[in-house]
């Protein structure tokens, strides 16, 4: 099994591989990097707009110039923006800003959606299943740059009702904040909690809806009749018998789940006004960067693969049939 | 022990309530063995389920049930789980699901022990978990109490099913059609491992069942359900020798018999069980009853007691206002040696003309199969496949079929049936041998010449359901082999009403969907597909398996009635082999991919010679209790070898009871050499080393 798992992720360098290089050549075709150059008033002499040419390697053949800048990405240099600025010095601070949102979204919207969805399956048809149903599907209609404004709306007066900043709206930490270790947590938690939620909200809603019906085949299945026929309790025997194997299909849609949040979390990052990968994509494609695109689909590809091999993990994990000997 | 009294269990459904269970009481002594009968809907699994108080919660339930006099009805479900696995154990149907896939099975038998006595260790309940599974004949029960459920086969883990019921020594047993989804060997296993348990336990069992031969050696009383009532009981001989209600005898003469020795008509029940949301008043067997009189529809009949029991205190009942009529036509019969069921059916015997096997060899050829070999390759790897082995599905197997003849095909699951027959069906070149349909080989066809030979050839399929396209009306359905041969229109819809009638249904059933027919008769409708072409062969897949038992009698006899009067040739597949006997002419006999023994269906019957033949009619229960306890079982051991990884040799001979009492260079022989099929009488070969013929049924 864990050779099994060693190969996958062999596997997983090569579409990694595979997913910047056809980023990367998009953006490169379509991208006019020396347009704000061009433009300029007046106009900079032919040296400067071909020196600036150089620089960006646009003299050389598209693939050629994705192998120069892998090449870098194996050394940790990610190469430049098109104004000049190392990109390796970004990476990382926005990686950590949407990791951290993305895996808080992630746990809070995977625990909740799995418990709501098998109480929803335990207690088909009541009204708490059709609070649950009908909640999933407003959240799973709404986009979520919609859920993440109506939040902004509805906790303002909140807050002003408070007199106080209780939580934030934009930004990952409060501009200039200086204080103790304890302090600076607390504030950067008040700046997470609307964000995550946003995130979280569509994750509960795209979980619970599978989880349920997984439950509902398993609540059907015959060896939880036998577990009951043993001597178990109903609730026992869905505990024990029913609820690890109505988990398993979630290992499946995981995979899937993350990538949706990952899109999801583009949106999240500009309306709370986080510097994440998310909101540096939109920057990489306003200025025309190609070296930007190309470092965020890697960071994305790296995460989703992260997440199916994840995925693969805790499915024999849970599984005992797809194990390999 | 168990007292059923005035049982009723309702559901709701879009159509209304519906009344599963509608008085049922039935008793259930000590160390007894209760046999329950009856087809699909008819209330066995929900009375079942009822007592173990397994019902979802929508189920109104009524009446009483009693275990050692204590009510279980409205016992929460707490107190009802110290007594469920602990007194009262079951067995269920489908094995293959019955288990947890996520827990290995010593972990769930284990856990069935220690439910009821947390003191217990985990390790000495691991323990006991091994010595169960070996009691059951787990082989090898300690290495394989860590295997999970999918490294079983389903007779291995209806085993364990059964290991966890007896497990806590309970007084009863409750074994819900324990072998219905299993293959006849394993089916004759798992009875035998059933009777162990209750010779060790002591327990009393209920055996509910559709197949009568199942019941008729191992129960000690039988009640026949119908309709979510019981419409008779009593001992089990009484009630097989002079069964007092229509309905029973009805069952009673639908199933062929193993050891029947001239061919007997099968009584059809005509139309099926009636909806049981919205009973009509009086008997619900009326509308199908061939001695239905004027109150049958107005009064429905309460059991009663029609006679005593032979040398015990269990009375006779039956509901039936005419059961004194059906004793008096019995008494009739008896005297001209007829059938009383076939005598108040009014069944006919068989339509004359059917070729049999006289004058055989004069016959053309209508199917010719030499050596025809289909190996599947077993891969590894995504990207780059390895072959890492081969499945031997059809290793080399040669039959023919002449004109107007039947040829059964029988063998258990996973023995190569269905492969030969996409083989044939697919007129391609195959692998290995030849295929030779009405004298054309199918490696020498074009593609014009191969969608004439089709015309010739045609197919019935097992499952009714998924075989009928859900959105075509039936005229389509039926029509549309026509279409594609290019008849023009008119003819068509001339040609699928003579249809429709050929199979005994009305030309106004054209315009309806499959969904509005029943199993037996959907059935009908593939056949009249297969039809619409005038085939001269048809290839019969397990055609009544997936039918109840008194839907089935009606199908065989039509397709007996069509081959005698269309002069058709069949390929019956089945693995049933009463049918087999019943049907056809001949008879071939697979195991892993080989012919063991072929003939004619009379000479392979009455004297089996390859030991696999004699096990697998040894294995058929025959509906006759006094026959059925004289029988002696020959047992297989357990389960098919990998047809990847086939034993050298013969084979059979890693499960031959033969091979067993052997000497040495004999069994070297069996290791070493594979038998090839030599006569043994005319026309009846067999592969073995040491055929020797014996009775078996």
């Amino acid at each position: 099994m864990v050779r099994f798992l060693l190969r996958r992720l062999l596997n997983y360098v090569v579409l990694c591989l595979v997913a910047t290089f056809l980023a990367y050549s998009l953006a490169s075709l379509t991208f006019r990097p020396l347009s704000t150059l061009q433009n300029r008033q007046p106009p900079p002499p032919p040296q400067t707009i071909a020196a600036k040419s150089a620089e960006l390697n646009l003299d050389q053949p598209i693939p050629r110039r994705f192998l120069t800048w892998a090449g870098g990405v194996v050394q940790g240099d990610f190469g430049n923006t098109v104004v000049s600025a190392p990109i390796g010095e970004q990476v990382l601070s926005r990686a950590g800003t949407s990791l951290r949102l993305f895996l808080a979204g992630t746990l809070i919207g995977v625990t909740l959606g799995v418990l709501i969805g098998v109480a929803g399956a335990v207690r088909q048809y009541r009204p708490s299943d059709y609070l649950a149903t009908l909640f999933s599907f407003l959240m799973l209609s709404t986009p979520v740059f919609v859920v993440g404004t109506l939040l902004k709306v509805v906790w303002l007066p909140v807050n002003q009702a408070a007199g106080t900043q209780i939580l934030y709206f934009s930004g990952e930490v409060t501009a200039g904040f200086q204080g103790t270790f304890t302090e600076s947590l607390v504030d950067r938690l008040q700046h997470l909690v609307l964000p995550t939620v946003a995130i979280a909200l569509g994750q509960i809603a795209f979980y619970s809806r599978y989880q349920r019906s997984a439950m509902l085949d398993v609540l059907g299945s015959d060896f939880l009749r036998t577990a009951q026929a043993k001597g178990l309790t109903r609730r026992r025997a869905l505990f024990r018998h029913g609820l690890r194997t109505a988990l398993i299909p979630m290992a499946t849609l995981f995979a899937f789940g993350f990538g949706l949040l990952v899109t999801g979390g583009v949106f999240t990052e500009r309306i709370f006004g986080w510097f994440g990968m998310g909101d540096w994509l939109i920057v990489g494609v306003q200025q025309q960067d190609a070296n930007i695109v190309a470092t965020v689909t890697l960071f994305v590809a790296v995460l989703v693969l992260v997440s199916g091999w994840l995925s693969d993990a805790l499915y024999a994990a849970l599984d005992p049939r797809v194990r390999i000997r | 022990m168990l007292e059923v009294r005035d049982l009723e269990v309702s559901f709701p459904s879009e159509a209304g309530r519906v009344a599963a269970v509608r008085g049922l009481s039935f008793d259930v002594g000590a160390g007894e063995v209760l046999g329950i009968v009856g087809e699909s809907g008819s209330g066995k699994s929900v009375s079942a389920l009822a007592t173990m108080g397994l019902l979802p919660p929508q189920a109104r339930i009524g009446g009483s049930i009693r275990f050692h006099g204590t009510e279980l009805l409205g016992k929460s479900d707490v107190a009802l789980s110290r007594i469920r696995g602990r007194r009262i154990a079951m067995v269920f149907q489908d094995p293959l699901s019955a288990l947890t896939p996520i827990f290995t099975v010593g972990d769930q038998v284990a856990e069935a022990l220690r439910v009821h006595d947390p003191k217990l260790a985990k390790k000495a309940a691991a323990e006991r978990a091994v010595d169960l599974l070996d009691l059951v004949g787990i082989p090898h029960a300690r290495a394989r109490s860590a295997s999970f459920p999918h490294e079983f086969s389903g007779g291995m883990r209806q085993r364990v099913v059964i290991a966890m019921a007896i497990a806590n020594d309970p007084d009863l047993i409750i074994a819900d059609e324990p072998t219905t989804a299993l293959d006849v060997t394993v089916q004759a296993q798992v009875l035998d491992v059933l009777k162990t348990a209750q010779e060790i336990t002591g327990a009393g069992i209920v055996l509910i069942t559709h197949d009568l031969g199942v019941v008729a050696g191992v129960a000690d009383r039988l009640m026949v359900m119908y309709a979510g009532r019981a419409v008779e009981q009593g001992a089990v001989d009484e009630v097989f020798g002079h069964p007092r209600m229509p309905y029973t005898l009805g069952l009673l003469g639908s199933v062929p018999r193993l050891d029947a020795t001239e061919k007997r008509p099968l009584v059809p029940i005509e139309g099926q069980p009636p909806p049981m949301t919205d009973l009509p008043p009086g008997c619900p067997f009326t509308l199908r009853c061939p001695m239905a009189v004027e109150r049958c529809s107005a009064e429905e009949p309460a059991l009663e007691v029609v006679g005593p029991g032979p040398g015990g205190p269990e009375p006779h009942r039956s509901a039936c206002w005419r059961s004194g009529d059906i004793e008096r036509v019995e008494h009739d019969v008896a005297g001209a040696g007829a059938d009383t069921a076939a005598t108040l059916f009014g069944v006919r015997a068989p339509a004359p003309g059917a070729a049999g096997t006289d004058g055989r060899p004069d016959r053309p050829v209508v199917l010719d199969v030499v050596d025809l070999v289909k190996h599947y390759p077993v891969t590894t790897g995504s990207v780059f496949r390895r072959r890492v082995g081969t499945v031997h599905a059809v290793d080399g197997i040669s039959f023919d079929i002449r004109e107007g003849e039947v040829l059964g095909l029988v063998g258990e699951s996973g023995c190569g049936k269905t492969t030969t027959l996409m083989e044939i069906l697919g007129l391609e070149p195959p692998m290995g041998g030849r295929i030779v349909v009405l004298g054309s080989d199918v490696a020498g066809l074009g593609r014009r010449a191969r969608v004439a030979v089709r015309r010739d050839l045609q197919v019935v399929f097992q499952d009714p359901v998924a075989s009928l396209d859900p959105r075509l009306p039936v005229g389509d359905v039926i029509g549309e082999p026509l279409e594609v041969h290019g008849v023009a229109r008119p003819q068509i819809r001339r040609r699928v009403a003579e249809l429709l009638d050929l199979v005994g249904l009305r030309p106004d059933h054209a315009n309806r969907y499959p969904a509005e027919f029943s199993g037996g008769q959907r059935q009908r409708i593939g056949i009249a597909r297969a039809l619409a072409l005038e085939p001269k062969v048809l290839i019969l897949d397990e055609p009544v398996s997936a039918l109840d038992v008194s839907i089935r009698a009606g199908v065989i006899n039509l397709l007996e009635d069509l081959r005698a009067r269309l002069g058709l040739a069949f390929l019956f597949v089945a693995h049933d082999l009463s049918v087999v006997r019943h049907v056809a002419d001949r008879v071939a006999v697979m195991y892993l991919g080989k012919i063991v023994e072929i003939g004619a269906v009379d000479r392979v019957f009455a004297a089996p010679s390859h030991p696999y033949t004699q096990a697998l009619l040894s294995a058929i229960p025959i509906p006759d209790p006094a026959v059925e306890r004289r029988r002696e079982r020959i047992l297989l051991r357990g389960d098919l070898p990998s047809p990847a990884d086939p034993p050298s040799g013969c084979r059979f001979r890693t499960r031959c009871p033969l091979f067993v009492e052997l000497d040495e260079s004999r069994r070297r022989r069996c290791v070493t050499e594979e038998p090839p099929r030599a006569a043994v009488g005319s026309g009846h070969e067999a592969a073995c080393h040491f055929a020797h013929a014996r009775e078996v049924v």
